[in-house]
């Protein structure tokens, strides 16, 4: 079976797996790392977003042959680590605005809020309607409107 | 457990509770642990059972379902640790409604004790409860709320007399506060010191106080959720989070139509052999695959050639269910009034909803030749436990069944479909099986919210409504899940299940949630079904019936209105049969600035609910212009927008505000889906939606930019149900905007359901590939 190594939440991890399973299952049924939730598989839903290099994206759709050894994946159990604290200030402000209701697509949430504020950074200017209105993921609950104040009390301690 | 009868509380709870004795129990053993009976009241439920049910405003669902507990109940329990922590074991299911932390609110309240010291579980399935380990109809806070209290109470007792015993003082000097019993003096012990102390020596009948509303110091305050912290750090655990040792990862292969069944499995062997896979048995819904990774059984699910025999409804689409509803629909009387007066009707179509949460549906089970055990979100588990125990021929003993956390429910998680289908592959394989749904399972073969027409014809002269009349036909709701069960077990006759759905469960159901409130004359509302309860998959989705019904009534109500050259608000003001539905309304059209000037085709709508002994109104603003209609956003629905949305929700009492706003935002979003975009089109026995980009639930480009929530004053002081309250007047008020905002009243719903935004996922091979494209789209 293909070997695979690549950087998991800070650790090289190694995996034997066919090429063609996607990063998901790879992180979930073989690494054991819950965070990232399934909800669609088709890269629809976004409850598995993580970050590859810093950058959000969606493991149910990329095959794990594809992730190079010296990537870096952070689901959200390392998205602490990347600010060398216990919680990330996005984490920070989703305990202060009390978003979470059954929390299970909250883990993609955050994930994608981070990068979201940096996408917006980029483009050089804050986190506005417009931005929040290109998050594509689905909360099944509604937290919607406690997901927009969320995000933007984040993006003030980030 | 209430010695005085007191059915309806006069005044405020606060005065009233002071004065009241409760009785619960002191269990005997090594830690203190006190008890209370689920169930409210002393009364004898047989002289409360009505007969025929009456409206729902005189006896509600919540009454039938507090009620049908108190023959049976049995206990619930406080357990105060050596380690000074306190724990709960709740016979009921977290979803995400946020019933761990009002429970743990509770019990912080009576024994003085901070939050975080306080652990709440889900119990595993407790047979002896009988029917009353159900999560739904709201019920949970209404009927948990005493109970609790009087448990946690009975427990400060315990601790107050041992730490007087142990500092050689009275209690009455003593102090209970965070953790601590305090005397004048300064000493102190802590509750993990004197919990063995404290603890029955034998289990006895114990009474007790409980707090006066005016000494609250959590109870009545906004609280964070007591699970917060996992769910943002990925902590938490759902079943598919589980490490259950060799249950690995399985799907099922699923039919092209609804309901189909497996002929033959034509590859079974070569498929087995597909790297990972491990297990291919056919099942009764269709082909269960085991394997390493969920990965490669959608690999092997896509593999399989598989000879599928005919569902339920093959061959059928939306307009032959739609036809065969209105072949069934009640005619409408003629009122016999005043030949002046006018008439006002309408007909709405409320179209297929998908009632499915974001977590799949999912169990883990192992089944062994003289036991299971199963671990999964289910808000009836005792129901699932016997149906395990039948399924397998096991005794209900011999089954385990673990209650886990719920990634939303929505009514879905009251059937045990997947732990039954876990069951049967977990024996057929004779290994521990982990299995989940995929999402185009949840869209194709999951349960309904069924399609039905509401017809209104209303009557009026001058003034004044003489009649309203009402007939809804529906497609048959499965109600075999346990509310069922509440309600022939209490009418002490149980038809096999099925037989006698409509007339023992729907029509009951109808007749203790629906209400018109409004003071109109004669008012009649009358449901009939079509179709057995099982031939479509179906279930309730966020609310039973009343989100359709009330959406009706408010579209009706805004004409009459406007026959009457009134405004909506005047006119509801002047009608509005109760004093917290007036109060709520008022308050939405003050804080919501009803009647402001709005440019063109954007209009505000406004309507009120009563339900789960609350009131609720809602105000909205919708954008109908054509440059946010025709907004493009990739793979969405966009359409009208409801930009701005003011919520009065008064509960009677609300336990914890900021759960209860939570649950507020979260019954908006639903409505904003159910009004405009959420439907599922069924054409030729499937369902054509297959995912999330095809069934469009609220996103955040629906949704509002501006919502606020407005938690009234405390008025009858018992606490009302929440997680679907908020449903129908957010549907309706949406619909009652739109209607404003473009002249056109909309009878079809949602309004987008006429057309098919998406092109179809291929039913064979039932599951579409996952894409290898995620790079690409990084940011
Ligand atoms: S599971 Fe990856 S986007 Fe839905
Ligand atoms: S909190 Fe339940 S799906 Fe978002």
């Amino acid at each position: 079976m293909p070997e695979h190594t690549f950087k998991l939440n800070g650790k090289q991890v190694t995996v034997d797996v066919e090429d063609d399973v996607r990063l998901l299952w790879v992180i979930r049924d073989i690494l054991e790392v819950y965070g990232p939730k399934y909800g669609c598989g088709i890269n629809v839903c976004k409850a598995c977003t993580c970050h590859i290099n810093g950058k959000a994206f969606n493991p149910c759709s990329v095959r794990v042959a594809d992730i190079e050894p010296d990537d870096e994946i952070t689901t959200i159990e390392g998205l602490p680590g990347t600010v060398g604290k216990d919680l990330h200030p996005m984490q920070e402000a989703w305990l202060e605005h009390d978003v979470a209701q059954c929390g299970y697509c909250q883990p993609g949430q955050i994930m994608a809020a981070v990068a979201k504020v940096r996408q917006a950074r980029a483009e050089g200017h804050e986190v506005g309607d417009a931005d929040l209105d290109e998050i594509r993921n689905i909360c099944r609950c509604g937290t919607y409107n406690r997901i927009r104040e969320a995000v933007r009390t984040g993006a003030e301690h980030m | 457990m209430e010695q005085r009868r007191s059915p309806h509380v006069e005044g405020s709870a606060g005065q009233d509770i002071g004065r009241r004795r409760f009785l619960g129990y002191l269990l005997a053993g090594p830690t203190l642990v006190a008890a209370a009976q689920l169930g409210a009241g002393a009364e004898s439920a047989e002289a409360a059972v009505p007969s025929p049910p009456e409206p729902a405003e005189v006896y509600d669902l919540n009454d039938l379902l507090t009620l049908a507990a108190t023959p049976t109940s049995n206990l619930i329990a406080v357990v105060v640790h050596p380690d000074g922590t306190v724990s709960f074991d709740m016979p009921r299911a977290e979803s995400g409604q946020g019933i761990t932390t009002m429970a743990a609110m509770l019990i912080a309240e009576e024994l003085d004790l901070p939050l975080e010291k306080i652990n709440v579980t889900l119990a595993d399935a407790r047979p002896e409860l009988v029917w009353n380990q159900l999560t739904g109809g709201s019920n949970t806070t209404i009927s948990m709320y005493t109970p609790i209290r009087v448990a946690a109470a009975i427990a400060k007792g315990q601790l107050l007399q041992a730490a007087a015993m142990k500092l050689d003082e009275t209690v009455t000097r003593l102090t209970p506060h965070l953790g601590f019993i305090q005397a004048p003096d300064g000493r102190k012990l802590s509750y993990g010191e004197l919990a063995q102390a404290a603890a029955g020596r034998e289990t006895k009948q114990v009474e007790t106080d409980l707090k006066p509303e005016s000494e609250f110091s959590v109870i009545g305050t906004p609280r964070n959720r007591i699970d917060a912290l996992e769910a943002v750090t990925g902590r938490k655990k759902y079943a598919m989070d589980l490490d259950v040792e060799g249950a690995l990862p399985t799907m099922v292969c699923r039919p092209p139509t609804i309901k189909g069944t497996v002929r033959s499995v034509n590859n079974a062997a070569e498929v087995r052999q597909m790297p990972g896979i491990t297990d291919v048995v056919a099942i009764s819904t269709g082909v269960a695959v085991r394997g390493r990774t969920f990965g490669q059984c959608i690999s092997a699910i896509r593999a399989l050639d598989v000879s599928w025999g005919p569902g339920t409804v093959d061959d059928m689409s939306d307009e032959d269910v739609l036809a065969d509803i209105r072949k069934a629909e009640i005619p409408l009387a003629v009122p016999d009034v005043d030949p002046l007066a006018e008439t006002v009707e309408g007909e709405f179509t409320f179209h297929f909803r998908n009632n499915a949460a974001l977590e799949p549906q999912t169990a883990v089970a192992d089944v062994r030749s003289d036991s299971a055990e199963v671990w999964a979100p289910l808000q009836s588990p005792i129901l699932c436990q016997e149906l395990l125990a039948k399924q397998l021929g096991l005794s209900v003993n011999a089954v385990t069944v673990h209650v886990e956390q719920a990634g939303g429910a929505f009514g879905r998680r009251f059937f045990s479909d997947p732990v039954i289908e876990a069951a049967e592959a977990s024996q057929k394989m004779g290994k521990r099986v982990k299995l989940m749904w995929h999402r185009v399972d949840e869209c194709r073969q999951g349960r309904t919210h069924p399609m039905c027409t509401s017809r209104i014809r209303a009557s009026l002269l001058d003034d004044n409504v003489l009649t309203f009349e009402q007939r809804h036909t529906s497609v048959a709701t499965d109600y075999t899940m346990g509310f069922g069960e509440v309600i022939t077990s209490m009418a002490g006759k149980i038809p096999p299940l099925g037989q006698g759905n409509e007339l023992g469960y729907s029509n009951t159901i109808f007749a203790t949630t629906v209400n018109v409130p409004y003071k109109f004359g004669a008012v009649t509302q009358l449901l009939n079904e079509i179709y057995e309860y099982d031939t479509f998959p179906s279930g309730s989705n966020r609310n039973l019936v009343n989100p359709d019904v009330r959406t009706a009534q408010e579209l009706i109500v805004d004409r009459i209105a406007a026959k009457m050259g009134k405004d909506p608000y005047r006119f509801r003001k002047e009608f509005a049969d109760d004093e917290r539905v007036l109060a709520v309304l008022d308050k939405v059209a003050e804080v919501g600035e009803w009647g402001r000037e709005m440019p063109a085709n954007t209009a505000q709508g406004i309507t009120v609910h009563k339900e789960y002994k609350g009131a609720i109104a809602t105000l909205v603003e919708i954008d109908c212009r054509p440059e946010t209609v025709n907004r493009k956003i990739r793979n969405a629905v966009t359409g009208p927008r409801v930009t701005k949305a003011v919520v009065a929700v008064d509960p009677g009492f609300a336990v914890n505000p900021r759960g209860l706003e939570a649950q507020m935002q979260g019954g908006l979003m639903d409505g904003i889906a159910q009004a405009l975009t959420s439907s599922l089109h069924l054409r030729d026995g499937v369902f054509l939606e297959g995912s999330w980009d095809n069934y469009f639930y609220t996103r955040q480009w629906n949704t509002p930019f501006d919502v606020q929530i407005v938690v009234m004053p405390p008025t009858t002081g018992e606490p009302g149900g929440a997680g679907e309250l908020g449903v129908p007047s957010a549907m309706a008020s949406v619909a009652c905007a739109y209607a404003r905002a473009t002249g056109t009243m909309p009878t079809s719903f949602p309004i987008n359901h006429g057309t098919l935004s998406f092109d179809p996922k291929p039913t064979v091979p039932p599951l579409p590939p996952s894409p290898t494209d995620g790079l690409q789209h990084t940011y």
